[in-house]
């Protein structure tokens, strides 16, 4: 069939002449996405009868191990190391952000520095140092700066693993959450900082009430993937001997010698807290999506 | 000269944004009661000079006086010392100012809009600020709007939700910087319509707008501004009729 029709013969009947009501509209078809998901759906069939039907993923001693007390107990520090790191580093993230939106160029620098320095060093790196503390500074004096200490403490009672372990995770959380922070109050409009000025509403208010809750359209998706990023990251923390989810599979099948299906253990707990914490996003987000929308 | 006291006293403000001078000795006095209209070419320095006036933007030199205290400074002998932050935000409750695109905080709804400034600024109860804040938006027009956000709003209820905001804080004075200039045309008239009204209860206010025919209409006082200078100054008759002035003359050609 020629790609430009003809032009039709004045004597010949108009399209549709039947009347429009009579023509179906025929929507295109598209051969190839059927055949794509033909060849999806089987890779996706294999995969999951693989699973099921290999023994070698050796199902019966995940179930003995997945709810097993150890491994709950395991999942449980785990949950508090997230839950310390986020709190810890977005506070900290928080003034850092602010530090470095500061009229004075020294605090900008500072925080500019300090955003350098924790995202440049590794955070196995960094762990290891906070975990090697007490080798650094034996004791922690509080007092006058360069002056007399009043109290003073050994490190080691300080800062234990679980101390060092929140530290590194915090210190290395504030330094993505100052940039998403700070992202978020340039993303608010100008104007919203000026009417609340012009209204002479307080200045934390101004913050509290007007910038950061609009701010927090911006921040809440960057938020969530740090946090499901430093869920993740607490793995890392298994290099410090603290018993939390990956540490406890390897003291496990360290001693049974059972990798494969405890790693699915280890997997399977993984996924589940960061699908809840998708469906966390999820409302959070609606929630700062208030007028947003007509 | 007006028989009431001064409401305003702007005397010899210069601004200038870099290189750029926007203000270059600008005086003016606004009696109480009055409205005053400022019209000009763009860039002439009206709403720089408006902004001056509740310290959104400093001045070089020259001072601002509403209802005789000092903007933005305390004198100290021959010495003017800079506010804090918190005391010029204290000032600003008393001086209404409203925006060419509205600025209404977009996540609280119409009436958490109005009762925010109120609650957190003079102290209010929430339940007084809401009283006041549903009988404003009776008197411009949107009781039914109470719980709407603002961006279900049109362009002109959103400008009369800003007057209403800016009317919880019960100013002694009211500025508008171009409050119709973000409008679709069918939508000015229902804005100047509350301002009208404003006027007609003795609010004094001082209005930059393109509108000459509301200037015509509400002015006490029209101020023509060219160039970061007051190039004159008359009622209404006078200055869009009969000006003076050949610049005055040269701008109605060009708007009328």
């Amino acid at each position: 069939m020629p790609l430009t029709a003809e032009p039709p013969a004045a004597t010949s009947a108009p399209p549709g002449a039947d009347g429009p009501e009579t023509l179906r509209v025929v929507p295109v078809r598209h051969p190839w996405r059927w055949a794509a998901v033909a060849v999806t759906a089987v890779l996706l069939a294999q995969f999951v009868h693989g699973l099921a039907t290999n023994p070698a993923w050796e199902w019966a001693v995940f179930a003995q191990y997945v709810t097993a007390p150890a491994v709950l107990h395991a999942v449980g520090t785990t949950l508090r190391l997230t839950a310390y790191g986020t709190a810890l580093g977005f506070a900290l993230g928080i003034v850092l952000a602010f530090l470095r939106l500061s009229a004075s160029p020294f605090l900008r620098a500072v925080a500019h520095g300090y955003v350098w320095v924790f995202r440049s060093v590794p955070l196995i790196v960094q762990l290891l140092f906070w975990f090697n503390l007490a080798y650094l500074y034996r004791r922690i004096d509080l007092g006058v700066p360069f002056g007399p200490g009043f109290f003073s403490f050994p490190t080691t009672d300080l800062v234990g693993a679980m101390g060092a372990a929140v530290l590194g995770l915090a210190l290395h959380q504030a330094a993505y959450a100052a940039e998403i922070v700070r992202g978020g109050v340039l993303a608010v409009d100008a104007g919203q900082r000026e009417a609340a000025a012009a209204l002479g509403i307080p200045r934390l208010r101004q913050l509290r009430r007007i910038v950061l809750p609009q701010a927090m359209r911006a921040i809440a998706p960057n938020a969530a993937n740090e946090v499901i990023s430093l869920f993740k990251g607490t793995s890392i923390v298994s290099v410090m001997a603290i018993g939390e989810l990956f540490y406890q599979v390897q003291v496990i099948y360290g001693r049974t010698g059972r990798v494969v299906p405890l790693l699915m253990v280890a997997t399977v707990w993984y996924l589940l807290l960061t699908g809840a914490l998708s469906v966390l996003q999820h409302h959070v987000e609606r929630h700062f999506a208030k007028g947003a929308t007509r | 000269m007006s028989p009431q006291p001064a409401m305003v006293e702007v005397r010899a403000v210069h601004k200038s944004f870099g290189p750029l001078d926007v203000l270059k000795g600008v005086d003016l006095r606004v009696a109480a009661g009055e409205v005053t209209v400022v019209i000009g070419p763009s860039g002439s320095g009206k709403s720089t000079l408006l902004r001056t006036l509740n310290h959104l933007e400093k001045v070089d030199s020259g001072t601002v006086a509403v209802d005789g205290t000092l903007i933005g400074y305390r004198r100290s002998g021959d010495r003017l010392y800079e506010l804090r932050e918190r005391e010029i935000l204290r000032q600003r409750t008393r001086i209404g100012f409203v925006f060419q695109d509205f600025h209404l905080f977009p996540h609280l709804t119409v009436v958490e809009n109005l009762t925010e400034a109120p609650v957190s600024a003079l102290g209010r109860s929430r339940k007084a600020a809401t009283a006041t804040a549903l009988a404003l938006l009776d008197r411009v027009g949107l009781a039914d709007k109470a719980d709407a956000y603002p961006r279900q709003l049109s362009g002109g209820q959103q400008q009369r939700v800003a007057i209403a905001r800016a009317l919880a804080l019960e100013p002694k004075l009211l500025l508008f910087d171009e409050p119709t200039s973000a409008l679709d045309p069918e939508l000015v008239g229902e804005v100047l319509d509350v301002i009208k009204d404003l006027a007609r209860r003795g609010t004094t206010m001082i209005v930059v707008t393109h509108e000459i025919g509301f200037a015509r209409e509400v002015a006490d006082t029209v101020v023509f501004m060219a160039d970061g200078r007051i190039v004159e100054q008359g009622p209404p008759g006078q200055l869009l009729d009969a000006p003076r002035e050949a610049r005055t003359r040269a701008f109605l050609a060009k708007v009328l």
